[in-house]
């Protein structure tokens, strides 16, 4: 029922480093390959790939190799535990206002 | 004896529809009971309310095995103080869990209009008895889910 939580923190670790959020907020545009993230974050493809490994194991992103070309996306699973997690931590009067919302979003009988 | 612990919180939300609307399902027992109860953490067994000023507000739930207390009775028995239609809701309640009377509370609903809908502000006050569960979990988990985040974003 619950997110694990070994997996929340691995997604809070990652999310730790402004390095890592600037990598997820530039794949949350659009894939790109592990050099173009590398030259606007001024570092090296070495390093980029180093963050990559993090935000893979934490399930934010995804990247698949293609001949030479390793390119680079946003995996929805690790997003989707990620709103879970919060989901849970909203106490019962914000969900219950959020269940007001989805009635209130209902054609009227 | 342990102090009795107070808090107050609002939670205001915008919602596109008429206060009219809005204020229905505060009134009508069946709609209300589709957004009030909270189907997996509380199996609901009575829910009762009788609309109009000094009428009786009931609810009894037990809880879900997604919980830390399951099978234990969660109570609550209230009267409303006030209600101006389309305008404000007051509600006294006090809450039992198990046996324990664990909170009062006065809880304060206002419509009000605005040009795309309606604002519900929900002011909810309360006196926590020993064993209660304490403000933080009753009001929502967002101070603790931003300490979360603030520690996470500190650089190393």
């Amino acid at each position: 029922m619950n997110v694990a939580p070994l997996e929340v923190a691995r997604i809070f670790h990652a999310l730790g480093d402004p390095t890592r959020r600037a990598i997820v907020e530039t794949l949350s545009e659009r894939p790109q390959s592990v050099s173009h993230l590398a030259t606007p974050l001024a570092i090296t493809p070495t390093a980029v790939i180093q963050h990559l490994r993090v935000l893979e194991e934490s399930g934010l992103v995804r990247t698949e190799k293609v001949g030479r070309v390793r390119t680079c996306r946003i995996e929805p699973a690790g997003f989707s535990v990620l709103e879970q997690w919060v989901g849970e931590r909203r106490g019962a009067w914000e969900r219950r206002f959020d269940r007001l919302g989805d009635l209130l979003a209902e054609p009227e009988d | 004896m342990t102090p009795t612990e107070h808090d107050t919180f609002v939670i205001e939300r915008s919602y596109p529809v008429s206060p009219e609307r809005a204020f229905r399902t505060f009134a009508d027992p069946a709609l209300k009971r589709r957004w009030f109860t909270d189907g997996k953490t509380q199996d609901t067994e009575v829910f009762e309310m009788d609309f109009r000023i000094g009428g009786a507000d009931r609810q009894r739930y037990r809880m879900t095995a997604a919980t830390p207390f399951p099978g234990v009775a969660l109570s609550n028995e209230g009267v409303y103080q006030d209600i101006v239609p389309n305008e404000r809701i007051v509600l006294a309640s006090t809450m039992t869990l198990g046996d324990r009377r664990i909170s009062s509370s006065l809880v304060t609903f206002e419509f009000l209009a605005t040009a795309a809908g309606v604002d519900i502000r929900c002011t909810h006050q309360a006196a926590f008895y020993e064993g209660a569960d304490g403000p933080a979990m009753r009001k929502d988990g967002w101070n603790k889910l931003f300490d979360a985040f603030g520690q996470a974003l500190e650089p190393a």
